[in-house]
């Protein structure tokens, strides 16, 4: 009676103790399930998890917490030492005021006009050019294809100056086209797109010919359709590098009226106050973290897609 | 006779991608090497001079600084931005929890505009009342110059261009971690392999190739760095700035010498090139 009710006891003491959740394996890594939920397993993981997010919080989020703070401050706060961590009377004058004094405005409606423009100068170049090249196959197609991509290893930086000279000769400065044309001359995005139309079966192009389609009604009606993921993140990738890019529209697009938003910061910053930068970063991020937010999987397999790029 | 036909509706569809590229992408190549041997200002007839823009670059004492902050440039990127974020995507492997929020942390300075995380850093370094002096002093640390000294510059704009670049290659890594057999693992730990020895014999060849792929890539990708010094230093203090990419700027656009500019990226895109050929064989032996 009396060892039944000690091995109740102790049984009821392991059971509190092993009462901790296991750590749940979908998939097996380097650490082995069976490491990974032995009492020390399970200690220095939860202690890695908690720094991991320690220092990544501290070093990817905590500068942003500082920029919107930062936007939210007085100039005297700012200047403040020790600085306040939060701010002590918040105020959103500094957007405002950037708004004005950046004319964000004008370049926020800029960069956007730009980039979907891009977009379908991009879009349809590219699109064709890859429809070509994989369902109508011409002469030379696979020569054309290898100097397209041959570009590919051309980093953007060093053709930059005869670029700008070829943009001066044909006289496109300060036209959106300076920006489109060169964009949409774009073999990654090709390569992308030819390769996931080569996947589409032939049998499905032959039935649409056999029904009467010429290219474009085949292009529109079957290729298309099949290809929106693909599309999806060749969008995606086109736009965000349009919004993006700083080093291109700094040299074609140099009216104060015609700049995109991120070359209008960085000629105004020097002039304002440091809480009305901060004011004009967050707006100019604003937009991308929003696409970032609803099209993080395009983006994420864009990535992937890019790292078997060549 | 039907064989033109299609011949001709696929040049149809591809003219406009042909045009592009034709103006845009491969004339520009030719121009560069047409470029290196002329004298122009874009206004007065270009005149030609021989190798005298090769001779002007290598007269110019920034040139061999240039070069010189160019590769070291590249090479603490490659400590930071290269050996960081593969340790970052083993560890995020490992993880169960909170991945989601992990990925996302890491890439949000990516999607981020240049611009946004220059201007950023650029008063996070403030020797005053910037956040990494306040963060010095608040640990009882003596203040650095940051961007105000020849001997901090360089490293404070690899740390910049290592926050803003860093989650790519992280995440990168981390779909080339998922695709690794977990049989694998198990055999090696039925063979007595530690955690080491399993990421030393198992995690490393298998993304051998990736991981060659992507020091290529960014060799090639950091060798271009010009937004942080024209942003942050314009080369200074001291030219300890300069990289080439802002060399060839610099001329360009200050001193509106396009030949000498076009002479120093012909120079890069030679070595560039040889980063890539190496980069297309690599790719090549993927696919095989």
């Amino acid at each position: 009676m009396i060892s039944v009710g000690a091995g109740a006891t102790t049984g009821h003491k392991r059971g509190k103790k092993r009462s901790p959740k296991p750590i749940e394996v979908q998939f097996r890594t380097i650490v082995s399930p069976h490491q990974l939920n032995s009492k020390w397993g399970r200690r220095i993981y939860w202690l890695v998890l908690v720094a991991i997010l320690v220092v990544f919080t501290l070093a990817f989020v905590f500068p942003l917490y500082w920029m919107i703070t930062g936007a939210l401050k007085t100039p005297e706060e700012l200047a403040q030492m020790p600085p306040t961590l939060i701010p002590a009377d918040p105020s959103p004058d500094a957007f405002f005021e950037a708004w004005d004094l950046f004319d964000i405005g004008t370049l926020l409606a800029n960069t956007a006009y730009y980039s979907l423009g891009g977009w379908i100068v991009c879009m349809a170049v590219d699109v064709s050019a890859a429809y070509a090249l994989s369902k109508l196959r011409p002469k030379f197609g696979n020569v054309i294809l290898g100097m397209m991509l041959a570009t590919l290893m051309i980093p953007a930086m060093v053709v930059l100056i005869p670029l700008y000279v070829t943009v001066v000769d044909l006289g496109l400065l300060n036209n959106p086209w300076a920006l489109w044309l060169p964009a949409a001359a774009n073999g990654f995005n090709i390569f992308l797109l030819k390769r996931f139309f080569d996947s589409i079966p032939r049998e499905l192009i032959e039935a649409a010919q056999i029904d009467g389609a010429g290219p474009v009604r085949t292009l529109r009606s079957v290729v298309l359709p099949i290809s929106r993921p693909i599309l999806g993140v060749v969008s995606i990738l086109t736009i965000v590098t349009s919004f993006k890019d700083f080093v291109w529209p700094l040299l074609v697009m140099t009216d104060s009226d015609r700049m995109t938003i991120s070359v209008g910061l960085s000629q105004t910053a020097g002039a304002v106050t440091q809480n009305q930068v901060m004011g004009g970063l967050l707006i100019t991020s604003i937009p991308m973290i929003i696409v970032f937010f609803i099209f993080q999987r395009h983006i994420m397999a864009g990535l992937t897609a890019g790292s078997i790029k060549g | 006779m039907q064989i033109l036909r299609r011949n001709l509706t696929a040049y149809g569809f591809l003219c406009a991608a042909l045009a592009c590229f034709t103006v845009f992408a491969w004339y520009p190549m030719v121009r560069e090497f047409i470029l290196s041997f002329q004298k122009t200002d874009l206004i007065n007839e270009p005149i030609w001079v021989g190798l005298d823009n090769f001779k002007t670059a290598f007269l110019d004492p920034a040139f061999s600084e240039a070069w010189l902050n160019t590769l070291e440039f590249t090479l603490l990127a490659l400590v930071f931005g290269y050996a960081v974020p593969f340790v970052v995507a083993l560890v995020l492997n490992e993880l169960r929890h909170a991945r989601a929020y992990l990925r996302f942390v890491v890439y949000l300075p990516v999607m981020l505009p240049p611009i946004v995380a220059v201007l950023l850093f650029r008063w996070f370094y403030d020797p005053g009342p910037g956040l990494f002096n306040q963060v010095l002093d608040f640990f009882g640390l003596a203040p650095l110059a940051w961007l105000d000294s020849s001997s901090t510059a360089l490293i404070s704009l690899v740390i910049v261009s290592t926050w803003m670049n860093m989650g790519g290659a992280t995440l990168i890594y981390l779909a080339a971690l998922q695709n690794i057999p977990s049989e694998l693992y198990e055999a090696a730990e039925l063979d007595g392999a530690g955690i080491f020895k399993r990421i030393r014999h198992v995690t490393i060849p298998q993304t051998r190739l990736i991981l060659l792929l992507m020091l290529m890539l960014q060799i090639v990708a950091t060798m271009q760095v010009f937004i942080e010094p024209y942003m942050l230093t314009g080369g200074g203090p001291e030219n300890a700035t300069v990289t080439v990419a802002y060399l060839m700027f610099q001329n360009a656009f200050t001193l509106q010498d396009y030949g000498s500019a076009g002479a120093i990226g012909m120079m890069l895109m030679i070595v560039l090139l040889v980063f890539a050929a190496f980069q297309l064989r690599l790719t090549r032996e993927d696919k095989a």
